[in-house]
């Protein structure tokens, strides 16, 4: 029977992207994925006639660049468009909008607080500092800093030369700043309310944490140090919705000889004598390949797809204790026109980036409250943008597509599972924020999706449907992800890989660890990654 | 949904800040703001050739930058100043206050007087300088390039000062040339003929005031004049009005930055990269490094920066040094790599022209030491001119020398000639 050279176990992007370079390296790869459509986390689907949902992700920054050009993505469709700065809507009738113009923006502060328009200077050099260290180490692979092997003294060296390119004090900073919470680095450079919670958004987008939990300053840094053709920080729309990256990559893939299998679940790896052979499908089916892959979280591939006791102990507690807290959902809309937002000026540019309606820290942190005890947040936090205000290819003209990502939502209510009249009450929280600063935002809705971690974990495979693959806290990141000793794409099982978001650097669409991964493999291999671009300079 | 609740400020203040901030939402709307002189300088801009100065449209060139650049040295040519940020910095600890953040000694800035500073953060690296107007025994005024109020509000605790950004409540105006002295006493600013250089002092306009110096950023003859906002047109008129048989012209930046240079003034975030806006950390300079060494004070007591800077100077940590240069030949060396014995790389030139008063070819470079400070012999500068689409390279030797590159007994006469 044939067996594989690479069996990818998930289509979701970065598995795309380890199977893309792969197969361009001449290995002959099958991507095996359980839903009907590829995508994972990145997916575009119609739900509703006429209407383009991305239906997780939904913004796209932090894909890298080399991999977009390795791969060919434009030629296989992908286009990323830049949008403008987003708004929080303040409960007295205002709104605090980030605007590109540099001057614009500080106007815009100044209505709050002239001292904090004038603190962004800093603010912005103290982030874009800390992106700098961290950039270059996104597209290497971790150091194991218990090796002696050359390669791993290199890097140790690497991180240490990143480190010692430091000052003392931005040394101690950027440790500061990597366990330090969102709310206590804001307070540095800020006194106005809603304009830290502007800023502390991205702190906690994904993470079941609040902005004063320690760890939650690096988390606005993941969401920072991406790009869109070279402007840092910048966020894009993937015109067709974040499918669009799934779409082109499988295209790609399709087009350098990969094959593809939807529907396909994979039921539990096959090792024989401590080495992967395949998989085995659901139905029974046995799929036989040299080495195997699991684009799939470091939980569900190692409590679910591979037996207990072809693991080590200590890994096999580690990777049971790995946070992989849910802490989020998602509402899709379909809308039959343009909601109105009394406080925005019809003209405003926020109409076409992200809207917000979490005004002050202290209601962020009420929120997270409501996660800890196991409940949905009465007053969530909403990420929330129109795409089709520049996207024409997702909805009809007139008619828009709305993407709410909300927060916090436990992976449990109460301890026991999510029902539908659960789904329904986190729904109805959503659209009651809406509709406060909306009105008659209700009988726009023409359809709508709605995700709580339950729907997320049975639909992507996401575990408790942590967006991540994985809480994105010091201890869990570097050559401590997923789980120290095991940074470096390989596991205890021979053959086995990982290269989903669980693994270094992270999650998000980003498609590094997809590409690390298969540079590992490749080295194992001894075979050539001449087709993988380095990672651009920071200069 | 709950109200915001931290604390119960007074009903009708929430009402007018809210007011205030809803009235100023539609600024969105325009992305370069025009200055109080923008009507004026509208009607005079043929060239429609704007940049934005921290936000506002202010102009490169308005009809000729050559001739602009011969206004100012020929006759008196009016720029408009508005957007240098201003902060009003007022109460009985102001000197003191003034005196711990910036580098030279405020408790001898007499009140009527005006200094050149600059000021450090903690680590003695420069933020920013400006000029420091004492309008009175407690009262000043901070000009500067870029932004500083959290800064300046931060090392204000424990000082009976109070301070306030009022860049857009004042506008100002530089009037330079030698006819400026000329035109602002037939304007009718009896007495200005008694300013020195350095001195203000307030004169009755259109029922306010404006405050004159004699100050300005172009090694000429030349004065200041600071006005509230709405008194800005009038003042205008009324100096084109008293200068039209002086020659007066209205220019843009790139005439005025012309003049800066022959006078070797530097510009933060041009020859210099000011601390907040300094992502790469070797880009940091202190004073020394920027060839401001002269402003600091070892006689004062503590100010911002003290121990960092006299550390630096004692272990000998200083890396770089600001230097004037002249270069051989007539092709301005704008952002030439300056190079030691033809090959080694040794700093970057961060302006350069052709100089008409000197009749020379200047420029300000950063270098690091010790060249420009003990080594200054065999420098080159390799010039990159682009001449229909190829690169002529040049390779010129440079010296240094120092600054101003030209000296004008004109700025400092006194009293001031009437040309
Ligand atoms: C609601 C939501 C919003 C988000 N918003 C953003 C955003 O705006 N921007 C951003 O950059 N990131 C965002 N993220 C995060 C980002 O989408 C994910 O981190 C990323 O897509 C994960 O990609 P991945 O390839 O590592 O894993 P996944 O996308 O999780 O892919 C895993 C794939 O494996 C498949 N699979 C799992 N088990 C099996 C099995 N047994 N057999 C076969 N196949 C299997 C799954 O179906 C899935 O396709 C969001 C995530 C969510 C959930």
């Amino acid at each position: 029977m044939k067996a594989w050279d690479a069996i990818v176990i998930g289509g979701g992007h970065n598995g795309l992207v380890n199977a893309c370079y792969l197969q361009r390296a001449g290995l002959d790869v099958l991507v095996v994925e359980k839903n009907d459509w590829v995508g994972g986390a990145a997916t575009s689907r119609e739900l509703t006639p006429g209407f383009l949902y991305s239906n997780c992700s939904y913004v796209c920054s932090l894909f890298r660049p080399e991999i977009m050009r390795d791969l060919e993505l434009p030629r296989f469709g992908l286009q990323v468009i830049s949008y403008d700065g987003g708004a929080v809507f303040t409960r007295d009738g205002d709104y605090l909008a980030n605007y590109r113009d540099h001057d614009a923006h500080r106007r815009e502060f100044a209505r709050f607080s002239r001292r904090d328009a004038e603190a962004y200077d800093r603010y912005s050099r103290d982030v874009t500092r800390q992106c700098r260290f961290i950039q270059p180490l996104l597209m290497r692979t971790a150091p194991d800093p218990t090796s002696f092997k050359p390669r791993d003294l290199g890097e140790l060296l690497f991180l240490g030369k990143k480190f010692a390119g430091l000052t003392a004090e931005e040394m101690a900073l950027t440790l500061r700043f990597w366990t330090m919470s969102i709310s206590d680095f804001l307070d540095e450079y800020f006194e106005t309310d809603v304009i830290k919670a502007n800023f502390a958004l991205s702190g906690i987008i994904g993470t079941a944490l609040g902005p004063m939990s320690p760890g939650t300053a690096y988390v606005l840094l993941h969401h920072y140090m991406g790009e869109v053709d070279g402007s840092v920080g910048a966020w894009g729309y993937a015109r067709g919705g974040m499918g669009a990256v799934t779409k082109a990559l499988a295209a790609s893939f399709r087009a350098s000889g990969g094959t593809i299998r939807t529907g396909a679940e994979v039921d539990h790896v096959l090792v024989r004598n401590g080495r992967a052979k395949g998989v085995v499908l659901a139905g029974g089916e046995e799929i036989y390949g040299k080495l195997v892959i699991s684009n799939a979280d470091v939980k569900r591939t190692f409590l679910k797809l591979v037996e207990e006791r072809e693991l080590p102990d200590i890994f096999l507690r580690r990777v049971r204790n790995f946070k992989i807290r849910g802490s989020s959902g998602k509402v899709n809309i379909a809308l039959d026109s343009l909601p109105e937002f009394p406080a925005l000026p019809k003209d405003s540019p926020v109409y076409r980036a992200d809207m917000h309606f979490t005004d002050s820290i202290e209601r962020m942190e009420r929120a997270y409250d409501d996660w800890k005890a196991g409940r949905w947040s009465a007053d969530p936090f909403l990420d929330m943008m129109i795409p089709t205000t520049l996207d024409p290819t997702m909805a009809p003209p007139g008619k828009h597509f709305m993407s709410c990502f909300v927060q916090y939502a436990p992976p449990k209510i109460d301890g026991r599972d999510w029902t539908d009249a659960d789904r329904d009450g986190f729904a109805e929280s959503v659209i009651a924020q809406i509709a406060a600063y909306s009105p008659g935002f209700r009988d726009r809705i023409v359809h709508m999706e709605v995700r709580t971690p339950r729907e997320i974990e049975a639909e992507v495979g996401l575990t408790e449907g942590n967006i991540f693959q994985g809480e994105l806290t010091f201890d869990q990141l570097l050559f401590n992800r997923p789980v120290p000793g095991y940074a470096q794409y390989r596991s205890p099982v021979g053959g086995l890989y990982m290269c989903g978001s669980s693994t270094h650097p992270g999650g998000g669409v980003m498609g590094a660890p997809g590409r690390n991964a298969a540079a590992e493999i490749l080295r194992d291999l001894a075979k050539p990654t001449s087709h993988m671009s380095p990672a651009h300079d920071v200069i | 949904m709950a109200q915001a609740t931290r604390k119960k400020p007074i009903a009708s203040e929430v009402d007018t800040a809210l007011e205030a901030r809803l009235a100023a939402q539609p600024h969105f709307r325009t992305l370069r703001l025009g200055t109080p002189f923008q009507p004026r300088i509208d009607a005079l801009g043929l060239k429609q050739d704007w940049y934005s100065w921290a936000g506002y449209r202010a102009p490169h060139s308005l009809w000729d930058e050559e001739l602009e650049y011969f206004a100012i040295r020929s006759q008196a040519a009016l720029f408009d100043i508005s957007p240098m940020t201003k902060y009003r910095i007022e109460g009985p600890g102001a000197e003191a206050y003034l005196d711990r953040v910036t580098l030279r000694d405020v408790t001898r800035l007499q009140p009527g007087r005006v200094h050149y500073t600059a000021w450090c953060d903690d680590d003695g690296f420069v933020l920013d300088d400006g000029t420091l107007f004492r309008l009175s025994p407690t009262r000043f005024r901070l000009c500067s390039q870029e932004r500083h109020l959290p800064w300046l509000l931060d090392s204000a605790i424990g000082y009976e000062v109070s301070i306030e950004e009022e860049t857009e409540a004042v506008a100002g105006l530089a009037l330079q040339g030698p006819t400026s002295f000329a035109i602002l006493r037939d304007a009718g600013f009896a007495g200005v003929e008694r300013l020195k250089v350095f001195d203000l002092a307030e004169f009755a306009h259109d029922g306010a005031t404006v405050t004159i110096s004699r100050t300005g950023f172009t090694g000429d003859l030349g004065y200041e004049l600071f006005v509230p906002a709405d008194k800005a047109l009038s003042l205008w008129d009324r100096l084109m009005m008293a200068g039209e048989l002086r020659g007066i012209r209205a220019i843009g930046y790139t005439a005025l930055n012309r003049a800066r240079l022959e006078a070797g003034l530097i510009v933060a975030n041009a020859d210099f990269t000011t601390s907040e806006h300094a992502i790469r950390a070797d880009r940091l300079r202190m004073p020394d490094e920027i060839g401001l060494g002269f402003l600091v004070d070892p006689e004062k007591g503590h100010f911002n920066g003290r121990r960092a800077i006299f550390e630096a100077r004692t272990k000998k940590k200083l890396r770089h040094v600001l230097v004037g240069l002249e270069i051989e030949g007539n092709i301005p060396a704008e952002h030439a790599i300056v190079y030691y014995r033809k090959s080694q790389e040794v700093g970057l030139v961060s302006a350069a022209m052709w100089s008409p008063m000197a009749k020379r070819n200047i420029a300000i470079a950063s270098l690091q030491r010790p060249y420009g400070d003990t080594i200054v012999d065999d420098l080159w500068v390799e010039i990159y001119a682009m001449r229909e689409l190829q690169y002529q390279k040049l390779m010129k030797k440079a010296k240094v020398v120092q600054r101003p590159f030209i000296k004008l007994d004109r700025r400092t006469a006194s009293p001031p000639a009437d040309f």
